[in-house]
Order: C-alpha cells, then sequence, then structure tokens
C-alpha cells in the first residue's frame, strides 16, 4: 500500500527521529512511503492563535502536497486533528471555493500512525520488541479530536517485553495547549508538573505519547527534574525490534 | 483586574488554594461521571438539550413576547432592562417603594453580573445572601469564585473563621465553641439565616428557567433556603437572563435530568420550586420580573457565539477543566470563570480590556469542557473564534511582537523551501546550544519556556534532509 507519509513542522524540525521511526514501522508493515517534499505544516499553531489568515498558505501548502493519495500517515494526534477538523473552516475564510473544494478532498485521508496501523491495516502487533517499563500520556486531540480510544494502548500491549504502567489522571491535558504553554506559561507549568509528578509515580522508564509536542513539554519538565525517564514517540517504541537490541 | 496570565501566576502560586481547588472539582468530577454513566440515553438528552435551547435562542423574540402576556396574566409585572445599570435602577426603585431597606437574596449568578448587592448598598439596602456559600462569600467581603460552589476556594478551617469573625457584625453571631465539623457551620447557618427569613417582607431572585408558555420561573437548589424566600416575604422580584427562556413546561423535564446530575452529581436536586405570578393568601402578594439584556443580544447576532447563550450554568466546564482547577475562579475577572466564562464573558463584555482580551487564550483546547457540557456548547471551536476575532479587531496599539512572529512564522510555513532553510539554521545552531541534548535556562522571551522547563536542542539533520541524503529522488 502506497503511504504519503506527513512529517508536520515540529517533527520534521526538532524530531526527525520519531519521524524515521514512522517510516521504519509503515514499510516493516508492508508499506511502500512517499515523502511529498513540498510539506510544511497543518497550520493549527496559526489557526489556534487566533491568526487564521496566517494559516492559510500552511494549508494551501498542506493540500498541494497531499492531492492524490489514498492515505496519508502523520505521527501526531494534534496535527491530523488540525488538518480534519479545522482546514475547512481556515479554507471557508480565505474564500477560495478550490481551496475549499481540495481541503474537502483531502483531509479525509489523513490519519494518526495508531489509527492507521488498527484501523486501515488492521493491525495491533507490529513486531516490535521493547523490553521496558513504560506509561503512556494520551494527548488531548488524540482522545478528543480523533477519539483514538485505546487504539495506542493495543498497540503497546503487543510489544515484546514491554511493562506497561497504568498512568494516574492519564486523561488530564500536559498543560502544552500549543502558544498556551508561553502565553500562560505558570498554568502550562502547574499543569506539567502535576503530570511529571504523576508519571515518577509509575516507576516506568519511558513516558510514551503520540503527539512529540505534548512529549516536548512533559520532558522539559522531567529533565528540569533530572528525574531520569524518557519520554518517546509512539512510532519509536514500535520501531525497536530485537535485532535492533 | 489583571489580564488573565497574571491573576493566574498568583493563583497558581497559592498551594492552599490548589489543594482545595484539586479536592474538590475532584470530588464533583468523579460524581458527576458516576451519575451519568447510569444514564444509557445521556447522548440523546444532551441533544435534546442542545436543540431545545437553539430553538428558543433563534426564536426568543416571539417567546419573550409570549412569556410576558403569560406573566401579566398571572399578576405579575415584567420590566425590561437593556443593561446593568438598568436593571440595577429597576430593582432599586422597587424595593424603595415597598418602603423597606432589607431583602433576603436567592443564589443568582445574574445578580452577580449585575453587581446588584453594591447598587442595593449604595441605596442604603441591604441585602442578604441565603445560599450557604454564599453567605460566606458575602460575609467575608469576598467574591464567588466558582458557579454552584462560590466558595471553593475555602476550606472548612477558613470558614469557621469567617463565620465568628463576621456572623456577628451583621446578625445573630455564631456560637463561641464553633468547629470546622459541616454539620456545626451548617448550623450556625441556619441560626444566622433564620433570623433574616422572619424578618424580610423583599426576595429577590434569579431563576434557571422561564417558562414562556405560562410565565413561570423554576429555581433548583439545594439547601431549601431559596424557598424560604420564595414563601415568605410580600414582594418577590426575579432578576433573569433573556436567554433562560424555554418554550413550555414540558421542556423542563429534560433539563431537570441535565442539570442535576451535571453541577452537583446527583440523580435529582433536592429543592425544585416553580412560581407563577401571584395567587391571593398564598406566596409573595406582589411579583416582578426584571429581564436583562446586558450583552446577551449582541451574543446572540452572532452565529456561533451565540451556542454560549444555551449554558445552564451547571459548572460541569469547571470542574473538568485543568485550568481553572489550577487557578480558580477569581483569576477570570469575571463572575462566570472557566470555559464557559473564557466565551460568555468576552462576548457579553467585549475584548476591549486586557483581561477580557486574554480569557479566550484562557485554554489549552484540550476539549473536556465540550465533551463534559449538557448542552453541547464547542467550548474548544467557541475559543478560537473568540481569539480570531480578538486578533482581526483594529489595535488599538501599533502590532505587538506576536503579530510580527505569527506573520514571519506564517511565511516561513506557506514555502517548503524557506521551511528548509530554518531547518538548517536550526541544525547548525542545535550543533552549539546544548551539550547533552536539552537547553537550560534562555533569555526572554524564550525564557517563558525555560524558567521551568528544558527545551529540546535542535537535531543535526532535519527529517527532511534525512529523506533527501538517504532516499533522494523518490518523490
Amino acid at each position: 500500500m502506497k503511504v504519503a507519509l506527513f512529517a508536520t513542522c515540529l517533527g520534521d524540525t526538532i524530531f526527525p527521529n520519531a519521524v524515521r521511526a514512522t517510516v521504519a514501522v509503515l514499510e516493516r508493515m508492508g508499506c511502500s512511503v512517499d515523502f511529498p517534499m513540498a510539506q510544511t505544516c497543518c497550520g493549527q499553531m496559526h489557526t489556534n492563535t487566533g491568526y487564521r489568515r496566517h494559516a492559510v498558505p500552511a494549508v494551501r501548502t498542506f493540500v498541494d502536497a497531499f492531492s492524490g493519495y489514498d492515505a496519508v500517515v502523520a505521527p501526531s494526534g494534534s496535527c491530523v486533528g488540525s488538518v480534519r477538523h479545522q482546514h475547512a473552516t481556515v479554507a471557508d475564510s480565505a474564500a477560495d471555493p478550490e481551496l475549499s473544494e481540495a481541503v474537502r478532498q483531502t483531509a479525509p485521508a489523513v490519519r494518526e500512525l495508531s489509527e492507521f496501523l488498527v484501523d486501515v491495516l488492521g493491525a495491533t502487533d507490529v513486531g516490535a520488541y521493547f523490553p521496558h517499563r513504560v506509561t503512556y500520556h494520551p494527548t488531548c486531540h488524540s482522545l478528543r479530536m480523533l477519539r483514538v480510544d485505546d487504539k495506542p494502548l493495543r498497540l503497546l500491549r503487543s510489544v515484546r517485553g514491554l511493562d506497561l504502567a497504568e498512568l494516574p489522571d492519564a486523561e488530564q491535558c500536559c498543560g502544552f495547549g500549543g502558544t498556551f504553554a508561553m502565553k500562560n506559561p505558570d498554568v502550562s507549568v502547574a499543569m506539567g508538573s502535576d503530570k511529571a509528578r504523576n508519571v515518577r509515580s509509575t516507576r516506568a522508564e519511558v513516558l510514551c505519547a503520540g503527539d512529540s509536542s505534548c512529549l516536548m513539554h512533559v520532558d522539559g519538565v522531567l529533565s528540569r527534574q533530572r528525574a531520569g525517564i524518557r519520554t518517546m514517540h509512539l512510532a519509536e517504541i514500535l520501531a525497536c525490534t530485537e535485532e535492533e537490541q | 483586574m489583571p489580564a488573565f496570565p497574571e491573576a493566574a501566576s498568583s493563583a497558581v502560586a497559592d498551594s492552599q488554594l490548589r489543594h482545595n481547588l484539586q479536592k474538590a472539582t475532584g470530588t464533583i468530577r468523579r460524581k458527576r461521571a458516576e451519575v451519568v454513566e447510569e444514564l444509557d440515553d445521556w447522548s440523546d438528552l444532551r441533544a435534546a438539550g442542545a436543540a431545545i435551547k437553539a430553538h428558543t435562542l433563534s426564536h426568543l423574540d416571539e417567546y419573550l413576547e409570549r412569556f410576558e402576556t403569560a406573566v401579566t396574566k398571572a399578576g405579575g409585572t415584567v420590566h425590561w432592562a437593556r443593561d446593568a445599570a438598568e436593571a440595577n435602577r429597576i430593582v432599586v426603585d422597587l424595593v424603595h417603594a415597598t418602603g423597606e431597606t432589607e431583602a433576603v437574596k436567592i443564589k443568582s449568578m445574574t445578580t452577580q453580573e449585575i453587581e446588584l448587592n453594591d447598587a442595593l448598598a449604595n441605596a442604603d439596602i441591604s441585602a442578604w445572601e441565603t445560599d450557604l456559600a454564599e453567605l460566606i462569600v458575602q460575609l467575608d467581603e469576598d467574591t464567588p469564585s466558582h458557579i454552584l460552589v462560590p466558595a471553593i476556594h475555602r476550606n472548612r478551617a477558613e470558614i469557621r473563621e469567617i463565620f465568628r469573625r463576621e456572623m456577628g457584625v451583621s446578625g445573630k453571631p455564631a456560637p463561641a465553641d464553633l468547629t470546622d465539623d459541616p454539620a456545626d457551620l451548617a448550623e450556625a447557618a441556619r441560626r444566622h439565616l433564620r433570623e433574616k427569613f422572619l424578618r424580610s417582607r423583599v426576595a429577590i431572585s434569579g431563576a434557571n428557567f422561564a417558562v414562556a408558555d405560562t410565565g413561570s420561573l423554576v429555581v433548583v437548589e439545594s439547601e431549601g433556603n431559596g424557598r424560604m424566600c420564595l414563601t415568605m416575604p410580600e414582594t418577590l422580584i426575579s432578576v433573569v437572563g433573556i436567554e433562560k427562556l424555554i418554550p413550555s413546561w414540558q421542556d423542563l423535564e429534560v433539563f431537570l435530568q441535565l442539570l442535576p446530575r451535571s453541577s452537583t452529581g446527583e440523580r435529582m436536586n433536592p429543592y425544585t420550586s416553580t412560581w407563577t405570578g401571584v395567587a391571593a393568601g398564598d406566596g409573595p402578594s406582589a411579583f416582578h420580573v426584571v429581564l436583562l439584556d446586558n450583552g446577551r443580544s449582541s451574543a446572540l447576532a452572532d452565529e456561533v457565539g451565540s451556542q454560549a447563550l444555551r449554558c445552564i450554568r451547571c459548572s460541569a466546564c469547571l470542574n473538568v477543566c485543568p485550568v481553572y482547577e489550577r487557578t480558580g475562579g477569581h483569576a477570570y475577572g469575571s463572575v462566570y470563570p472557566g470555559p464557559i466564562g473564557a466565551v460568555l464573558t468576552p462576548q457579553l463584555r467585549g475584548t476591549e480590556s486586557d483581561v477580557d482580551a486574554s480569557l479566550p487564550y484562557a485554554s489549552t483546547l484540550c476539549g473536556a469542557c465540550y465533551d463534559v457540557c449538557p448542552v453541547a456548547i464547542d467550548i474548544p471551536e467557541l475559543l478560537v473564534r473568540l481569539r480570531t476575532k480578538t486578533v482581526e479587531e483594529p489595535k488599538r496599539r501599533g502590532p505587538r511582537g506576536l503579530d510580527v512572529v505569527m506573520r514571519g512564522v506564517g511565511w516561513i510555513l506557506g514555502d517548503a523551501r524557506r521551511l528548509a532553510r530554518v531547518q538548517r539554521l536550526a541544525s547548525w545552531s542545535g550543533s552549539w546550544l546544548g551539550k547533552a541534548g536539552r537547553i537550560g535556562r534562555l533569555p526572554w522571551p524564550a525564557s517563558k519556556w525555560t524558567n521551568a522547563r528544558d527545551a529540546p536542542t535542535p537535531p543535526t539533520e532535519s527529517f527532511r534532509s534525512w529523506w533527501q541524503r538517504t532516499r533522494g529522488g523518490n518523490s
């Protein structure tokens, strides 16, 4: 199956390992992965901060890069949520009927990694091996915008050697919230600290999530606390195999 | 009032406040989840609640006229108030006309919104709050910090101190041996309030619902103090927001299921009182309704924003909001705090002031509020819409730093070659910025991130250049 990879601007620029891991998992599952070089970003930062007009170029670039693909996969619940739930509004606000139509053609094909693996490929076991204690944070947009439910957990439970620890108050937001982290730094850090405390209470070695952005925030808090807990994107864990260990 | 980030900053630093809030919201959250889980038709009820409210709001002019006719026919009087000042003037005049100088009050967000108690005090009328939590807030000369539990930011020990210090100033003092046992505190409040119930000839209320067909008002409560106010006095004045209308008595069946489960986590609230006009020998002999606009019709004019007027003030969104849980209600600078306040207040008051312009940003857009809202108000969508409105409004000052940054970043993200150039710059800077894969403290504005969080070091190679290097020509 041919799949177009949407790396997301944050994944492409700051967390390339998570994106490379996404490629590894998709290829292991028999997909042929294409990376349209014209892609940039979903425009969520602009949309959610109120700069909807400035999100239009990103949306235009997105539909140009990804039109014509049957499946587009991204390692981010948040960015996929933005594509599926916000691109239409952004395009409509630009009063460009062609762009609106292109968004309506493109957006439904875009899926978050766990959605794609479980819903499209019908797989929960991707042949991964990761002999560590891991706890999982279900990020808000995966949970409430995409409703991925327990798909990431089903994937993690099928990883050989993995000891999955339940995270207390898992469904509470970590406090990242895009520009919220900068506009309301004190509340953001207070929420991140509570999340970090819950992560520490699980005695996990690794905190896993499906969004690099939320992980970047909690990792920042854990690292400042010298907690000795690694953060890893779901794709990075799923990419690990026995041969690589 | 400072903007939300400043107000929230001092609230977050108050560990006692955070502890009180976490405990209280956590308890209500769990209770609500349990009783909602019991109903297998909850999503149908929620859709019905949303539909009834949406229908009423889109025909509000007709229903308001129908309501006025019904109230008048039942022996009551309807007054129309465009704003807070007008509403306050009407109420003050009505109380003056009775010759009384005090009134008992039923807990009401609408009268908090228009700051009626201050207006009455300025006219030498003492207004006594009779809801336990409102009483605590009033005695302490504080302001409510939660829609349902105005004194949520106080714990038992603090309440005992307030009662001992203040009750004697305005009426029957608290017993000298008052403990912080809830039953003891409730008994002290009961005795303090009873004196006021027996004496007062004027009562002031709001309403949870106003039934257009019959001109009836409805109040739901837990303590029964409201019912005392509705039955004992001779004159009853109800200040009601125009969005409280519902068409018929039958529509109540939906809301009387949605409201208590969403707000107190109860299957049914202990007291539901309804009243229609006046009846000889039974209850107040004079009844007035003040129908309040105060920004509601301008909110109604916004096709998406008008959703916020469906709100039935259950406060479920406050109790699940992770931001509210850390800051409490005072940080929002409005009687309507939490997620609903962040969308309602800027619509009612406009976004001219710093605090009102900051409210739509007082959320991470985590979406928990939308999930619990019993009338399905899409609060995250409204927040984003209000942010857009705030940004696109003509500025009072020149372009702010954020505008410049957003414009620049938007330009970069509009084209892959520009993004690739920035990535090369990031990789280059990453090679000297951090040693162990993390960046520590940085100067402003990056300090907003790095004051309490490390930042990741940019990688030596972006994904894009790795792809090109290893798979070049694939696409």
